[in-house]
């Protein structure tokens, strides 16, 4: 079957965010940003600490309720209330287990091992039987490379085994999209190197990410859309090589000197 | 000599079983001593589940309900609470049986026992437990309702078992707490181990042997239940390192 690339068509909409604002009190940390990502999408938001990039990325799921705007998921638009609270709190934890979050903290349940994480939300919220939630978590442990830590308990393991880790639960729930918060922030050097390896699979086999991330390179070379968000407000969004090679706006061409 | 029926052969004759001895009822008293601080620390625990979330995410109501409650319980000593909850709550029983046009009825002491304790042990349950889930890292509740997990089932299955191991030394020190205040229960007249221990005693006058007898029954019962929450603990903290015990 020929992919839409290759016939022209549009990919379906995955996630849809339009004129999303959020306001902590006083604080306006989202003015208004939209973004959009079709199936096989990899879009990366970039941008200084506090400039709401985490906070754009949590409201998608809802960990943070949205001040105003619309956000749709794989069609469907989630049902909100005027002041942003979603109204339908089954849609809600529905669409959750459509996204898959990875944390920078890894966020392992500490009181289960990694075979139990991973078939945890799968066998007791999706009701999928345990010896197929069994397998698929066997299937995506050796594809992260942890075949042989099913029994260990996360603290005994390595902050890239356990990001490894974190990142095969999620998909664990087969989700329609990631979604990452600074994946690679809380390792040591030494160690990022093994996670970018397996969020680049996966955006290899065309899954659909929205990545928040310092990896200006990695960005680069995964993303298919970039944007940057300064002070709430999207600064400036485009293809990959645009943004990171003609940057237009000087905030923009600041920041990435300053990280480079 | 009284007093040197400790060592002699009529100490054993006074604590065994069989009758002129007291031992059957020593042990009967220690037994409903027993009955009485798990039903009441049972209670104290569901309170408690009940009230930390209350307190935590309750509406301001609830809170402040709850805040009078855990207030009250902790500030008002214990013997005074027994005695105003027993009596209080006998009559209020009592009042409600007549008014249906039913006879005065005797409360049964173990289930009157186990209310009473029970809604001292609630409040200091509530406190420790409160505690131990703001313990919690807050990530891994997080994650949990990051994919979707209704809070009901989020509650059960991991921030429970995950505040366990803060709670375990606090539940532990309650436990000891409600054994011991199983004798206060005395001065209502119920026949735990110490009004038994009592009755023995004053009908022997060998008082040494009988307090000294239900000292070591309750030092044994302390003894047996730290080993108990150790072990518990041990096991809430499987997949944490240890960090320096
Ligand atoms: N729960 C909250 N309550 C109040 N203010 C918040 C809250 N969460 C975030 N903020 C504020 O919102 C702003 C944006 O935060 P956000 O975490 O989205 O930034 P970020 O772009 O992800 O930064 P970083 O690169 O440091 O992670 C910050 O000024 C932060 O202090
Ligand atoms: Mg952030």
């Amino acid at each position: 079957m020929p992919t839409p690339e290759e016939t022209g068509a549009a990919a379906p909409l995955a996630i849809a965010v339009r004129d999303l604002r959020k306001s902590f009190g006083t604080h306006d940390v989202l003015k208004g940003v939209s973004l959009t990502a079709r199936e096989g999408d990899v879009v990366a938001i970039i941008g200084g600490s506090g400039s709401g990039k985490s906070t754009m990325l949590r409201c998608i799921n809802f960990l943070e309720t949205p001040t105003a705007g619309s956000i749709e998921i794989g069609g469907e638009a989630v049902k909100m209330r005027a002041d942003g609270t979603p109204s339908d709190r089954r849609q809600i934890e529905k669409l959750r287990q459509s996204l898959g979050m990875v944390f920078q903290s890894f966020n392992l349940w500490t009181h289960k091992t990694v075979l139990e994480n991973l078939i945890e939300v799968p066998v007791h919220v999706l009701k999928t039987p345990k010896a197929e939630a069994t397998a698929r978590a066997r299937k995506l442990l050796a594809r992260v490379g942890l075949a042989e830590k099913e029994d260990a308990y996360p603290a005994f393991m390595s902050g890239g085994q356990q990001q490894r880790a974190a990142i095969a639960r999620a998909l664990c729930m087969e989700p329609r999209a990631m979604l990452f918060d600074e994946p690679t922030s809380a390792l040591d050097p030494e160690l990022v190197g093994e996670v970018l390896q397996v969020i680049r699979a996966l955006a290899d086999e065309g899954r659909t990410m929205i990545l928040v991330t310092h990896e200006m390179k990695f960005a680069r070379e995964v993303a298919s859309h970039v944007i940057y968000l300064h002070n709430g407000v999207i600064e400036e969004e485009g293809p990959p090589d645009a943004l990171f090679g003609a940057p237009k706006s000087d905030r923009l061409k600041q920041f990435l000197k300053s990280v480079s | 000599m009284q007093s040197l029926g400790v060592l002699g052969a009529s100490t054993l004759d006074l604590l065994a079983f069989a009758p002129p001895g007291w031992g059957a009822t020593l042990l009967r008293g220690l037994w409903n001593s027993v009955l009485i601080a798990v039903g009441a620390y049972g209670l104290g625990l569901g309170i408690g589940v009940a009230g930390a979330y209350g307190k935590l995410y309750g509406s301001p109501w609830v809170k402040d309900l709850l805040a009078i409650y855990t207030t009250l319980v902790r500030a008002v000593p214990e013997l005074i609470l027994i005695l105003i909850l027993y009596f209080a709550v006998t009559d209020a029983v009592n009042q409600m049986i007549m008014a249906f046009g039913g006879g005065r009825i005797e409360i049964n002491g173990v289930v009157a026992g186990i209310a009473v304790l029970g809604v001292v042990q609630g409040a200091y349950s509530t406190e420790v437990l409160r505690g131990a889930i703001l313990a919690v890292p807050a990530g891994q509740i997080e994650a949990a309702r990051a994919m979707g997990m209704p809070a009901g089932l989020l509650a059960r299955r991991i921030t429970l078992p995950l505040m366990l191991s803060y709670a375990i030394p606090g539940l532990a020190n309650l436990w000891l707490t409600v054994t011991k205040d199983t004798a206060l229960l005395a001065v209502v007249g119920f026949a735990e181990l110490t009004q038994a221990t009592r009755q023995a005693a004053s009908t022997t006058k060998a008082f040494f042997t009988f307090y000294a007898a239900a000292g070591v029954l309750y030092l044994i019962l302390s003894i047996a239940s730290t080993f108990l929450f150790s072990r518990a603990e041990k096991w809430a903290r499987r997949g944490q390192r240890r960090t320096g015990d």
